[in-house]
């Protein structure tokens, strides 16, 4: 059912929460700057619970069921988190407060930059930037200053390969650097030969994601790594599929000198429904000093008697800041929270059981769909959701009837090298069962696929709409709500 | 915990695989740097966690044990009940990015009307699905005006009362594009309130001119002059603002702005020292086009049932990849959802009472202290919102390092940023405060200036 916006459920005289009067003498407002009208809707608290409780109900989410989005890693996000980040000593305290009435706060950041650099291996961590594209754009600017500090100003190339995240390219672009493409070979890893020729002394980075999109672990990344290093390149790695490599191998060990950590990915932040997520960057010894400003440190050692004294710390050939204030704190003391519920037994668990429920699952479906590289794959993996014997039928109504079993579709039209791609990461908080359930509906949507196609291109059948007209949206424009 | 596998099921599992244990998963790792051994404590149960954090957490003092004087960008305003219940929703908060719109009707209409409160708040044409904070929406203002211009434009100017991380933020963004020259915030150009000496710097290589309303000082200056003077030269304006001090002020749409954008954090979010906030960003109708993040639209599904949708994304990194203009892919989904349920509660009546609020208690609060005998407010002639710098006869550091003593955060060192205004500190009041709170302040300054 349409549920109507808050403007056309608005009545005039309404107001859903009052405010005391004011306690002090009166004083105008010049009448020049005075606002003539404030068009807000007007509604009574009750009118607003309902209209939101309504509205969540029209959402699929982590909490209603499987969401087996590749590269998204949709895991559990536990509750505790949400308790332990709004405890008040947190939620009420002001970023610009004096250091030593926020030392809570700055352990918690030190101790995670600490824990952060120990699980992915590299020598300081970034907590300041906001999601995985705003790292990867705080990782390439290093790239830039890196090469400009040291009067490598013809190093304009940034390689990406084929198979990468489009903020990839887009982070690459916006920093300066010209973007070339990077092929994969027929087992999905980076083509060497085609890497070999475009190290130059144009060269200023590749960036990498390794597991790749397709969830394979390049079989030659130290060859490939070593190759860019000599050619006096760095290496960005893409961190949105760490969550495979928790306590199996730290990337900063195969020689990775930049990377991006998604914690709501891998450390179990909630999504939100697009945000906010947190990227915190992590880098090699030599660009230490290159992080953004300010990173937290100690400023005085503690003592038998007395705790250490944390504060800001300022690198000395910093990018500068890519954040107001500290970061999304808010998700940093989620992450803590997941991580110290772990220790290093708990994190190699979940990697080990993020890749045997995506083996498991490859093993319940290959054959019935077609797997383009035929390998063992991590914690994800890539099909292609089309069949001769089915024409007509893409990845995307395949996707469309996973809603009718109640099932989140796979993300799918990426990667892009893999033809109607369906990308699949269920994630190590999934049970047999549910990987079971999905198994079955994704074999007897194959048959349905054949048998009665229109199932599939009509879906979903039982969502709160249908299938939407995008078009239609893009060409009329409504971009807000009528006033009523 | 997490992890629902028994022994069992791990057992079924490798034999479907076809492999004999789960280190098998893992030989395409080099051997030699697989399965290190991480130096990390044991894991903790949640309820040795809940407690670890918890005292942590008490390790600060907060808004909640110190009395707080302190905006500068950051607001402590009261949150109603209703938000972070509704926030706390699984549907809501536990959902991904709504690219599947069959299933994300909540997240995209919430958007909608996002969007459109964030439109009748700033009185612009469009407001996207939101930056990450005030700061990236400031670079996000000044990328979108180099690409309006096509790269022509190559001189960004950015007022010296702008927000200094926000003038930062767009440095370090635009570090990578040589061409382009950040200028105006130079101490030569100043802070004086007629804004004469950034004006007299407009000219036809300038694509953008940004300054904030009200100031980062507090101060509500009339920017329709310079507003004026931008667009003769053909450069486009951008506006940071306070969304609260639209309550009762003219919002810069109506005298012209092209991009109005601001830290929408004081929309119900709570401080938590510093994140996860909200950029807001909204433009006029001939830019719309060139703005960057996530657009929901309204349309119809199969059933010519209403439904909303992501739309225009084929300005969007995951289509265009380099050739999009920003690499944004996240926005702030669910701190946009706070700020509209903040909006909607309170209303017209209740927001214009949180503006008028906090307006009131700090024009007493500046009376107050300026009457202090070697205390001055410094652009006393010029009108302000809800915070204001004040001069003190002792540097402001050790002014408030002394003021600790009474449990009171008694404002932001100015001189940090602004060596012109030694001695300075900038004083925000919200609703919150009440005025026995203000007396405190007054009588505690009194108390170490006497010292």
């Amino acid at each position: 059912m349409t549920e109507p916006t808050i403007f056309e459920l608005s009545s005039p005289g309404r107001q859903g929460v009052r405010f005391p009067v004011s306690d002090v003498p009166e004083v105008e407002v010049p009448a020049e700057f005075r606002r003539k009208d404030l068009p807000l809707p007007e509604l009574a608290e009750i009118d607003v619970v309902r209209h939101f409780t309504r509205i969540s109900q029209k959402n699929y989410a982590i909490d209603l069921g499987f969401y087996p989005l590749g590269s998204c890693t949709m895991k559990y996000n536990p509750k505790i988190n949400e308790e332990t980040s709004r405890l008040p000593g947190f939620a009420f305290t002001h970023p610009l407060q004096p250091e030593d009435t926020v030392q809570g706060n700055l352990y918690l950041m030190y101790t995670l930059q600490e824990w952060l650099k120990e699980i992915a291996g590299f020598a300081g961590v970034s907590l300041q930037p906001a999601a995985g594209a705003h790292g990867e754009l705080t990782g390439v600017l290093i790239i830039q200053k890196y090469h400009a500090d040291r009067g490598d100003t013809q190093r304009t190339r940034i390689l990406i390969p084929d198979s990468a995240h489009g903020t990839n390219p887009a982070s690459s672009a916006m920093s300066g650097f010209e973007v070339v493409h990077l092929p994969s070979d027929a087992r999905g890893n980076v083509d060497l030969n085609a890497l070999r020729e475009l190290c130059d002394e144009r060269l200023a980075g590749l960036m990498l994601t390794n597991p790749n999109t397709l969830g394979l672990f390049d079989e030659n990344v130290t060859a490939v790594i070593e190759m860019v290093h000599s050619a006096g390149g760095l290496v960005y790695g893409d961190g949105a599929n760490l969550n495979a490599l928790l306590g199996i191998v730290r990337p900063g060990d195969l020689g990775f000198d930049i990377m991006h950590i998604n914690l709501h990915k891998t450390f179990s932040t909630p999504h939100g429904g697009g945000g906010p997520g947190s990227g915190p960057v992590a880098v090699a010894p030599a660009l230490v000093e290159y992080l953004p400003d300010p990173v937290v440190a100690i400023i005085e050692p503690g003592s038998e008697d007395l705790p250490p004294l944390y504060g800001y710390a300022h690198p000395a050939k910093s990018i500068g800041r890519v954040k107001a204030f500290n970061g999304h704190f808010g998700m940093l003391v989620r992450a803590y929270t997941y991580i110290s519920m772990h220790g290093k037994e708990g994190l190699r668990n979940i990697a080990e059981k993020s890749v045997l429920n995506a083996n498991y699952l490859l093993a319940k479906i290959k054959g019935v769909y077609h797997l383009p590289y035929d390998r063992r794959c991590m914690h994800e993996f890539v099909v292609e959701g089309m069949w001769p014997d089915a024409p007509g039928i893409r990845a995307f109504d395949i996707a469309k009837r996973l809603i009718d079993y109640n099932f989140h579709p796979p993300t799918n039209y990426f990667p892009l090298i893999v033809h109607e791609a369906l990308m699949i990461e269920p994630t190590e908080t999934e049970s047999l069962e549910t990987l079971d359930a999905f198994a079955d509906a994704m074999l007897k949507i194959a048959v349905e696929a054949r048998e009665n196609p229109d199932l599939l291109h009509e879906a979903p059948h039982n969502a709160p709409v249908g299938r939407c007209d995008e078009v239609r949206a893009a060409k009329q424009l409504i971009l807000r709500a009528r006033k009523a | 915990m997490f992890t629902p596998h028994t022994p069992k099921d791990v057992e079924v599992m490798l034999k479907t695989i076809g492999i004999e244990k789960v280190e098998d998963l893992f030989t395409e790792i080099p051997e030699k740097y697989r399965f290190p051994e991480l130096k990390l404590p044991l894991g903790l149960t949640e309820m040795e966690a809940a407690e670890e954090l918890e005292s942590i957490a008490n390790a600060n003092g907060s808004t909640k044990t110190l009395l707080n004087f302190i905006g500068a960008g950051a607001y402590d305003h009261y949150v109603p009940a209703v938000v972070d219940m509704l926030l706390r929703r699984g549907e809501f908060y536990t959902a991904y990015t709504p690219y599947q719109p069959e299933i994300s009707q909540g997240t995209l209409q919430a958007i909608f009307e996002y969007q459109s409160l964030i439109c009748e708040l700033t009185g612009m044409d469009v407001a996207n699905a939101s930056h990450y904070d005030g700061a990236t929406a400031a670079a996000e203002a000044v990328i979108l005006a180099y690409h309006h211009f096509k790269g022509k434009r190559t001189k960004f100017l950015l007022s010296r009362a702008v927000n200094p991380q926000y003038r930062e933020v767009v440095r370090t963004y635009m570090r990578g594009n040589q061409a382009v020259s950040i200028l105006g915030d130079d101490p030569e150009t100043g802070i004086d309130a007629s804004m004469d000496k950034l004006i007299a710097q407009i000219d036809a290589e300038t694509g953008l001119v940004m300054v904030q309303y009200p100031d980062f000082f507090g101060r509500v200056i009339d920017y329709k002059p310079l507003i004026e003077a931008a667009h003769n030269a053909g450069a486009l304006v951008a506006v940071a603002v306070n969304p609260t001090a639209l309550g009762i002020l003219t919002p810069p749409g109506e005298i012209g702005a092209d991009i109005v954008f601001g830290e929408g954090q004081p929309l119900g979010i709570p401080l938590s020292f510093g994140g996860p906030y909200l950029g807001i960003f909204a433009v006029t109708n001939d830019l719309l086009r060139k703005i960057s993040g996530r657009l929901v639209g309204e349309t119809v599904d199969n059933a010519g049932r209403l439904a909303y949708v992501l739309t225009l994304t084929a300005r969007e990194q995951h289509i265009r990849r380099e050739k999009a203009s920003s690499n944004i892919c996240t926005n702030q989904g669910l701190m946009a959802l706070a700020s509209t349920i903040y909006l909607s509660l309170l209303g017209k009546k209740g927001f214009e009472a949180v503006s008028n609020l906090c307006y009131q208690k700090a024009h007493y609060a500046a009376a107050q202290i300026s009457a202090i005998q070697g205390y001055k407010q410094v652009f006393s002639e010029t009108p302000f919102f809800h915070e204001f710098v004040i001069r003190s006869p002792q540097p402001a550091a050790h002014l408030l390092e002394d003021l600790r003593a009474y449990d009171i955060l008694g404002g932001y060192d100015l001189s940090k940023d602004y060596p012109e205004l030694d001695n300075c500190l900038l004083i925000a009041v919200t609703e919150k405060i009440a005025k026995e709170d203000i007396d405190l302040l007054h009588d505690a300054l009194i108390e170490v200036t006497h010292d």
